[in-house]
């Protein structure tokens, strides 16, 4: 009785009810698709640089990631198949990486060799794309692949020895000539400035640590695979051994960037629910005075004012619910619709991203969690507002009420 | 046996800033089964002295006893489901919910006091046709004549049976014709029914077809005459 109370007042002022309505329909709409547009830009730019080196998961021995020293490489062989046998992991990726001097001639510079498998990296990395000069590397090859800019800084050039001194795995010695086998160019300078690579083999000779690796990067089918590989590693893997880290873990600055921009939009959200606030408060205090005499009725005939209080408490959640579902509904199609037809960036910031090896493509992302946020909102908000009207019909006095 | 009593009833108005004093002392005893008209100048308290009596409003000094009951002291929601039991109100006008039907208007009372659908149902028709709408139980109060909303008021201050009925100025609204009509289905179910009903008016016409006739004047009762 009460809801069809409720209900039915909703519709007695039906042009005010649509302009309400109609100003959260507008407020969800705009809210979940600049969400699903911007954690499309994310989840795309995150994809980008993730599967650029590091992978969404990386598996090290226990305290690798803090120290990053070579003396935590651990052996391979029993490692790589239980990972990779994990539903969601579509390549293991082993590495040895430290940092190494490289010379030629009376120059040198700091470097990162990396010891990869040339095929299973190609698979998420895409490595041999970037090549811009020779031939990507074979397993077997006693030979580099250097980025451009290690490369411009010795003053080599494509056959030219390169010489690398470091210390190996537990304070061996490690020291190596390697004709430089391609030249790659990444957008990252920090990458371009410092990367060598050597394939795996001759990397464990070099480092003096046959059959270790330092770290295992994973190539996942995506996003939504992050959290139950990271959890069946944990449960798989002794943990006292092996540390599993996922990218956010891995790349902590990246998880920051991403808040500082999304810190942006709750201002955003939170100044469009302030003006729809007004709105729906407004809906809210015409109706209460315009039915203030209805009310005294109400009461004087005997209905408590806690059920009268609810039933006007129903209208004007319902009117947020018509207002949030007809958004939600309304905003569905179009999201779906840039998620398969991307927006692609023209000028100068296409040009950055394509430097960076990236497509200058921005698709929304459709994900349930985007829209029942709003819907949130907008309950919570209605539930608030809807507490004004509450307050007024506890203090209603019938006599008064009537009085007019 | 007195359904209502009142002892001493006054009421102040204002009482810190210009007060007004609308009752001064008000003695009444109303039987089972009166048809009572308060008649009295505007201003008289008729109104005042009706809210009262139905618990809308709590006197200054005195009591009012209902079914032997001090309504005086009970408190806020012990009150409204005293109306909801006990008393029948019928107002100037738009007495309705406006988004129900008449039927459900007139059952809405008996839904508050959880009876049965069934019961509900038949008696909201059948004192529907008691007042000439048997035509429009499906019909808003928007769609009705102010004269028919009225009858559906009555209809449903009687619904639940209540131990008395008061209507302020019920025809005050109306025409000549309706309120010769609401008075003929007011005194028919009077009768019918035996609910009792304590109404104000200033209508001569009104007055003319009550069998107790009270006035007030400047807040006390100066006449109390029964025929
Ligand atoms: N809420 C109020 N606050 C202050 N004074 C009031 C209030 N209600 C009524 N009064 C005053 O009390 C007195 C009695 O008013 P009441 O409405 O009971 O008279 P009435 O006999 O019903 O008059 P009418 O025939 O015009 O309806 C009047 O002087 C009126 O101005
Ligand atoms: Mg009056």
């Amino acid at each position: 009785m009460l809801f069809k109370m409720a209900w039915r007042n909703i519709w007695r002022n039906r042009r005010r009810t649509f302009i309400t309505a109609a100003s959260i329909l507008f407020a969800v709409l705009f809210a979940s698709f600049m969400d699903s547009l911007q954690r499309g830009a994310w989840d795309n730019m995150i994809n980008n640089v993730v599967n650029y080196y590091f992978g969404y998961v990386q598996v090290h021995q226990d305290g690798y990631w803090e120290e990053q020293s070579i003396d935590k490489a651990f052996p391979l062989a029993d490692s790589l198949e239980q990972v990779g046998a994990v539903e969601g992991v579509e390549a293991v990726l082993p590495r040895l990486e430290s940092f190494a001097l490289a010379a030629a001639g009376e120059t040198t510079s700091g470097v990162l060799v990396a010891g990869i498998l040339p095929d299973v990296e190609n698979r998420m990395t895409d490595l041999e794309n970037r090549l811009v000069e020779g031939e990507y590397l074979t397993e077997g090859d006693e030979a580099v692949l250097v980025a451009s800019g290690v490369a411009e800084k010795l003053g080599l050039a494509l056959g030219d020895t390169l010489v690398l001194i470091s210390q190996g795995y537990r304070g061996v010695n490690a020291a190596g000539k390697y004709p430089i086998r391609g030249i790659a160019k990444f957008g990252s300078p920090d990458l371009n400035k410092q990367m060598v690579y050597l394939p795996l083999q001759a990397a464990q000779y070099f480092y003096g640590a046959p059959g270790l690796a330092t770290s295992l990067a994973l190539k996942l089918g995506g996003q939504e695979d992050i959290k139950p590989v990271v959890a069946a590693l944990r449960t798989q893997l002794d943990t006292s051994a092996y540390e599993v880290m996922d990218w956010e873990e891995l790349l902590p600055d990246l998880v920051q960037a991403r808040e500082l921009d999304t810190a942006g939009n709750v201002i955003v959200y939170f100044i469009l629910y302030m003006i729809i606030a007004f709105g729906i408060f407004g809906t809210i205090l015409m109706m209460s005075k315009e039915r203030e005499y209805e009310f005294g009725v109400l009461i004087s005939i005997g209905l408590q004012r806690w059920q009268l209080a609810l039933s006007v408490w129903i209208e004007v959640i319902l009117l947020g619910v018509l207002g949030a579902v007809s958004g939600i509904l309304l905003s569905m199609p179009i999201v779906c619709y840039f998620k398969v037809n991307p927006i692609r960036f023209g000028g100068e910031m296409a040009s950055s991203l394509e430097k960076f090896g990236f497509e200058p493509i921005f698709p929304a992302t459709f994900d349930l969690q985007i829209f029942l946020t709003q819907a949130l909102y907008v309950f919570i908000l209605t539930a608030v507002l809807a507490l004004y009207p509450i307050f007024k019909i506890r203090k209603l006095q019938p006599v008064q009420a009537m009085r007019g | 046996m007195a359904v209502i009593t009142t002892k001493g009833v006054e009421k102040v108005y204002n009482p810190d800033k210009i007060p007004v004093k609308a009752l001064k002392g008000v003695d009444l005893e109303i039987e089972a089964g009166e048809f009572t008209a308060i008649v009295g100048p505007s201003g008289s308290g008729k109104t005042t002295l009706l809210n009262i009596i139905g618990g809308l409003d709590r006197p200054t000094a005195g009591y009012v006893e209902v079914g032997g009951e001090d309504i005086s002291q009970m408190s806020d929601n012990v009150l409204i489901d005293f109306r909801k039991q006990h008393i029948g109100f019928v107002f100037q006008a738009y007495n309705l919910i406006p988004v129900l039907t008449a039927r459900e208007n007139v059952e809405f009372v008996m839904l508050l006091q959880n009876r049965s659908k069934t019961e509900r149902h038949a008696r909201a028709d059948e004192l529907l046709k008691a007042v000439g709408l048997e035509d429009k139980v499906h019909k808003r109060p928007a769609e009705l004549s102010g004269g028919q909303q009225q009858r559906v008021a009555v209809a449903r201050a009687l619904a639940p049976k209540p131990t008395f009925i008061l209507a302020d100025e019920p025809t005050a609204n109306l025409d000549s014709e309706s309120t010769a009509n609401l008075l003929d289905i007011m005194a028919r179910l009077n009768q019918e029914e035996g609910v009792t009903f304590v109404f104000s008016t200033h209508d001569q016409r009104v007055i003319d077809r009550a069998r107790r006739v009270v006035t007030l004047v400047d807040g006390r009762v100066d006449e109390d005459l029964r025929r």
